[in-house]
Parts: C-alpha cells; sequence; structure tokens
C-alpha cells in the first residue's frame, strides 16, 4: 500500500473520499456448514456474485466460500480505494456453526481502528440474555452500530419486525449505550417470515419511535423499492445502503439508472449510501463505474443529472457524516457539508 | 379406466394444452407469465398424465409465492378436458417437500404451512396485483403523457373509452380484471385497489403517479434480477425465457417499433 494517509479514488482531477458501508469477513466453508441450508444460502449468495460481476471479477466457489484476510485487505483498501470499512456482520447460527461472520472481523477492526469500524448485530429472540450479550459486545467493541436481520430463522421463527415489543429493547439498549447506526437488512436472500419479509413498513413505526437513532435500510428495500422510497421520505433519520443495487450498473445500466435517479428523488443526495456488501462483489469495479456514471441522456429529463459532489456524499462522506469517528481530511470534504444540501 | 386414453388428447395436443394453461400462471411478484420467465422447467405427458416441474432463481424463494404459483399451476392444469393423473413439483427450493406434498394434496397453503393461514396467502397475491395494477397505470399515463402531450390533471380526467388502442390499455384491463375493478368504458384511470379515486386523496396526483412509477421501476428490475439469476442458476433456461412483454417498445398505435 502506499505511503499516503489517504488511499481516496481520484479521477479526472478531483479526489473522492470512500468508505464502503457494509462488507463482510465470512465463513461458509463446508466444515462450518451446520446443515444443507448453510450450502444453499452461499450457493445463493455466489449466484449473486456470478450474475452481477464482471466476468474478470468472478471467484472461484471455493475462495467464495472463505477468503483470507490479507485477500480482504487487497480487495478493500488496496484495489479497493477504500478510506474506511464498515463490517455489518450477518451471524445465521441456523445455518452455519460458528456463525457465518468470523470474529476475525472484530479483531481487525481493534488492530486497524483507522480503517476499519466493527458493528455487531443481534437478534431480539434471545431476550434478556441477548441484551447482556449487546451490553457486553458494545463495551468490547465500543460500537456505533449494529447490523440486524429480520427474516433471519430462530427455531421455529423465521423472522421478526422491527416494531416488534421485543425488538424495541433492544433499540432502548441501544439508544442508552450510543449505538446510533442500525442497519436493517430488508432485501434478497433468506427464505423470509410469513407474509412479505420485504415489507418495509415496520421501519416506518421504529424511526419515528426512535428519532436519536439511524435506520440505515440495506439494499434500499429492495425488492420493494417504492415502499422504501415512500417511507424513507417521511423519516429524516432513514437511510439507504446500496449493496445489491448497484452493482447493476455493470449488468443493466438502465435500471441502475432508475434506481439511483428515484433515490435521489425520494431520498436525497445525503441520504445513499455506498456499499459493496464484499465479497459478494469487489468495490473495485463498484467505484469506478459509479465515478464514470451518468444518467442516461433520455433520462435526463425526469431525473436530471448526478453531479461530482453529489458521487462524494455517495461515495464516502454521507456515511462519515453517521460516523463521525470516521476522519474525513478537510481537502476531501465538500464546501457544502452533508446534511445542508 | 379406458385402455387408450390418447384417443381422446394426443400427447402432442396435450402438451399444447398444458403449456397454454401454465401459461395462464403468472408470478405475482413479477407480474409475467411463468412460461415466461422460464420457470417451467419441464413437461412430461404420459398416456392422459401431466407431470410438471417448476424451478426457480434461488433455493430460499419464498416458499409463500412458490405454493402459490405450483398450486395455480395445478389447478390450471385440471381445468384441461380429458387430463389424467396431473402432478406439479418444485424443484430445490428449501420446502420443496412440504411444497409439493401440499399441492398433491390440495389441501390449501395453511395444510403445508400449518403456521400460516390461507387468508394470509390470499392478503399477498392481492398485494401483488395491487402493486401490478399501479404499476399498469403508470405504464398507461407515461403513454399519454409522452405520446399524447397531455399532464397529470388531463389524464386523471379520461375514462377508459378514452384510452388508444394500446397493449399498455389492454394489459391495465386485465390488472383490473384480476382485481375485480370495473372495466366499462366509463371507469376511470387513476383509480386505487379498492376502486377509489386518487383525487379523493390527500395527496397530490403528481406524487402518486411518481409512486406508482417507483413501483412499476421495482417490479421491473426485480423481474430482471429473477431472470439474470434464473439463467446463472439454470444455464438451460435462457432459451426458455422471452421478452419480458412490459420492455416491448410500442409505437403510440400500439404497433411494435421495429
Amino acid at each position: 500500500m502506499s505511503g499516503k494517509r489517504y488511499r481516496m479514488y481520484s479521477k479526472d482531477g478531483e479526489d473522492y473520499f470512500i468508505v464502503d458501508a457494509h462488507v463482510h469477513m465470512w465463513d461458509a466453508s463446508d466444515e462450518n456448514q451446520l446443515n444443507v441450508h448453510g450450502a444453499e444460502f452461499i450457493e445463493c449468495f455466489y449466484d449473486y456474485h456470478r450474475n452481477l460481476s464482471p466476468a474478470e471479477y468472478v471467484w472461484e466457489f471455493k475462495k467464495y466460500q472463505k477468503y483470507s484476510e490479507e485477500t480482504f485487505m487487497t480487495d478493500i483498501f488496496e484495489n479497493g480505494y477504500a478510506d474506511h470499512a464498515i463490517f455489518n456482520p450477518a451471524a445465521l447460527p441456523a445455518f452455519y456453526k460458528e456463525g457465518f461472520s468470523r470474529p476475525l472481523a472484530a479483531d481487525m477492526a481493534k488492530r486497524m481502528p483507522d480503517k476499519l469500524t466493527y458493528n455487531h448485530h443481534f437478534d431480539p429472540r434471545f431476550g434478556e440474555d441477548g441484551i447482556r450479550r449487546l451490553r457486553e459486545a458494545a463495551a468490547e467493541h465500543d460500537l456505533k452500530g449494529v447490523k440486524v436481520y429480520t427474516a433471519e430463522w430462530k427455531g421455529d421463527s423465521r423472522g421478526y419486525k422491527m416494531s416488534d415489543k421485543i425488538t424495541y429493547e433492544y433499540l432502548d439498549v441501544c439508544q442508552e449505550l450510543g449505538i446510533k447506526n442500525i442497519h436493517v437488512h430488508k432485501g434478497p436472500t433468506i427464505k423470509p417470515l410469513d407474509r412479505d419479509a420485504f415489507d418495509v413498513a415496520d421501519i416506518d413505526h421504529c424511526a419515528t419511535d426512535y428519532q436519536g437513532l439511524n435506520f440505515i435500510v440495506e439494499h434500499v428495500g429492495l425488492p420493494r423499492l417504492e415502499d422504501f422510497c415512500w417511507i424513507a421520505t417521511q423519516e429524516s433519520n432513514v437511510y439507504g445502503g446500496l449493496a445489491v443495487a448497484i452493482p447493476f450498473i455493470h449488468t443493466r445500466p438502465r435500471y441502475w439508472a432508475q434506481i439511483i435517479g428515484e433515490l435521489m428523488y425520494w431520498l436525497g443526495e445525503d441520504k445513499i449510501l455506498f456499499s459493496s456488501d464484499y465479497a459478494l462483489w469487489q468495490p473495485k469495479w463498484l467505484i469506478e463505474k459509479f465515478v464514470d456514471f451518468q444518467i442516461p441522456e433520455d433520462l435526463q429529463g425526469e431525473y436530471g443529472t448526478i453531479s461530482v459532489d453529489q458521487k462524494k456524499k455517495i461515495l464516502g462522506l454521507n456515511a462519515a457524516a453517521l460516523y463521525p469517528h470516521i476522519e474525513v481530511p478537510e481537502a476531501l470534504q465538500l464546501k457544502t457539508p452533508v446534511g445542508v444540501s | 379406466m379406458s385402455p387408450q386414453p390418447s384417443a381422446a388428447l394426443p400427447e402432442e395436443a396435450l402438451r399444447t394444452a398444458a403449456v397454454t394453461a401454465l401459461s395462464t400462471v403468472r408470478d405475482p411478484e413479477l407480474d409475467e407469465p411463468i412460461t415466461d420467465l422460464g420457470f417451467v422447467r419441464k413437461v412430461t405427458i404420459t398416456g392422459s398424465a401431466v407431470t410438471v416441474r417448476l424451478r426457480l432463481p434461488t433455493s430460499f424463494c419464498a416458499p409463500n409465492f412458490a405454493y402459490l404459483m405450483a398450486s395455480d399451476a395445478m389447478d390450471a392444469l385440471k381445468s384441461i378436458p380429458g387430463i389424467g393423473e396431473t402432478t406439479v413439483e418444485l424443484d430445490e427450493n428449501v420446502d420443496s417437500e412440504r411444497i409439493n406434498a401440499g399441492v398433491a394434496a390440495g389441501g390449501g397453503f395453511a395444510n403445508a404451512f400449518p403456521d400460516e393461514s390461507d387468508e394470509e396467502l390470499d392478503a399477498l397475491r392481492r398485494i401483488f396485483q395491487a402493486k401490478a395494477h399501479l404499476a399498469a397505470i403508470e405504464r398507461v399515463a407515461a403513454l399519454m403523457l409522452r405520446d399524447y402531450g397531455m399532464d397529470v390533471d388531463e389524464v386523471n380526467k379520461l375514462v377508459l373509452a378514452d384510452l388508444p388502442e394500446h397493449p399498455a390499455v389492454l394489459a391495465l384491463l386485465n390488472r383490473r380484471s384480476d382485481l375485480g375493478l370495473p372495466t366499462g368504458p366509463l371507469g376511470s384511470v387513476f383509480i386505487n385497489e379498492d376502486g377509489s379515486r386518487w383525487q379523493d386523496r390527500d395527496v397530490p396526483l403528481s406524487l402518486q403517479l411518481r409512486f406508482a412509477k417507483a413501483t412499476r421501476i421495482s417490479i421491473d428490475g426485480n423481474a430482471h434480477f429473477c431472470r439474470g439469476l434464473l439463467r446463472t442458476r439454470y444455464p438451460e433456461s435462457e432459451a426458455d425465457q422471452t421478452t419480458r412483454k412490459q420492455d416491448l417498445v410500442f409505437t403510440k398505435t400500439g404497433k411494435r417499433s421495429a
């Protein structure tokens, strides 16, 4: 890695401070699979990876199941231009013996705090015991955020809602401990709960009831983009994470243009966070393509264009505003800071 | 039993009838026939018996939607006169066993999934019929705005009889039928799934149309994502997929442009 303090991405004379707001260090190896669903889950992830990545970025399946810290560091920081990355782990204890996300992530964040932030996870169905563990994790990792996966399996339960009473007990604790950023998985994968696991209506409730917390809806609510957009306009503390959405920039650029156009219209440029969801997709090509991206001419009538400053916000400054411990050098700030536009 | 079932319906005729029946089954979320999506993996005819195997883009595709399509396929096949034993099997879903047994037994979703209810499944279907309807309104409105130079208020005053002959209009009428909404000439275009008018809501028409557009983009996007994932999972499915009808570019008069 270069001796520069900041990695950045530079193109056409513009410097972009990059925060990858959703990355993984997972172990879906055969040895760690608890049952057939562990295999099905990673195969499904692998299909996402193969389907949306440019051919030269597709990994062998074995590597995809479990990759090394060195691979991660190279892909995220050396090839991937990131100045900072945020782990948003998924436990999935119903599928994997030691969990899907590796404890190594927390260890890496401890060793490299200027580069990595570790968010923990919680599952409100673990009751008091889970709250105790959340408190312990907060003390140990100085948590600024958590990841929740509402469609996760547990025994007979195939999910819960953010508006459930049991979830509120955990959100109370988050508020008390200053865990301000709640990343909620709302998007594809994993067999959903009863009616419609992608339904984002529960976010409307918790965002209203917890004004002091930020709710980052991962995957911008795909496949319910419209419902997410509708809710996000009413709640000032709802954000959208671009994981799973932004890879369409390669395979279906016009669809991507419509997604980002809708998000800019409904949420605005301060509420959208870049994330690769690594190792689902490599950040390098996502960042390069996004910086080069422009709304196609025939769609500019309805969506306008996307500016360099807007891209800078989406690629890093918005996430840095939610995680103030991520220091952005003065030279990479905008004249008009996030939240003032 | 008659020893010559083939006399009633020759194999090829039965296959054609089966595929035609399956083409009436829609993925409610993607608003497309399962035949166009490539979800029909194999149709096997043995005498008068028909076995259909279905495939979906991921093993985690929601069991409620999967059940809905499999049982709709079963119902569609059973409506073919002279058809013998009918089997519908969904391949390689985490809940294939339960879904297939449930569809075979014909006892409804709640029988296959005791924690769920048939009402929930009906409600789910209705939610997505309403979304498909909303997207269909947007396509028609976009046509009137783009090709006929109207504004939103003018479209709001239109009744169905004012609309041109156009595939997007036909699609809207079909979505209205699905929801039990009026399809007669004097019906307004901008209506909700319960028949009430957009203009009676306390939200500007332009914003409602904007929401309809986001809905349309969402459904179209999901359709392409699912189609792509199916091809990744089952490369041979590509040959079975047809162009998404909503994507076809039509001229003002409804003719397909070159």
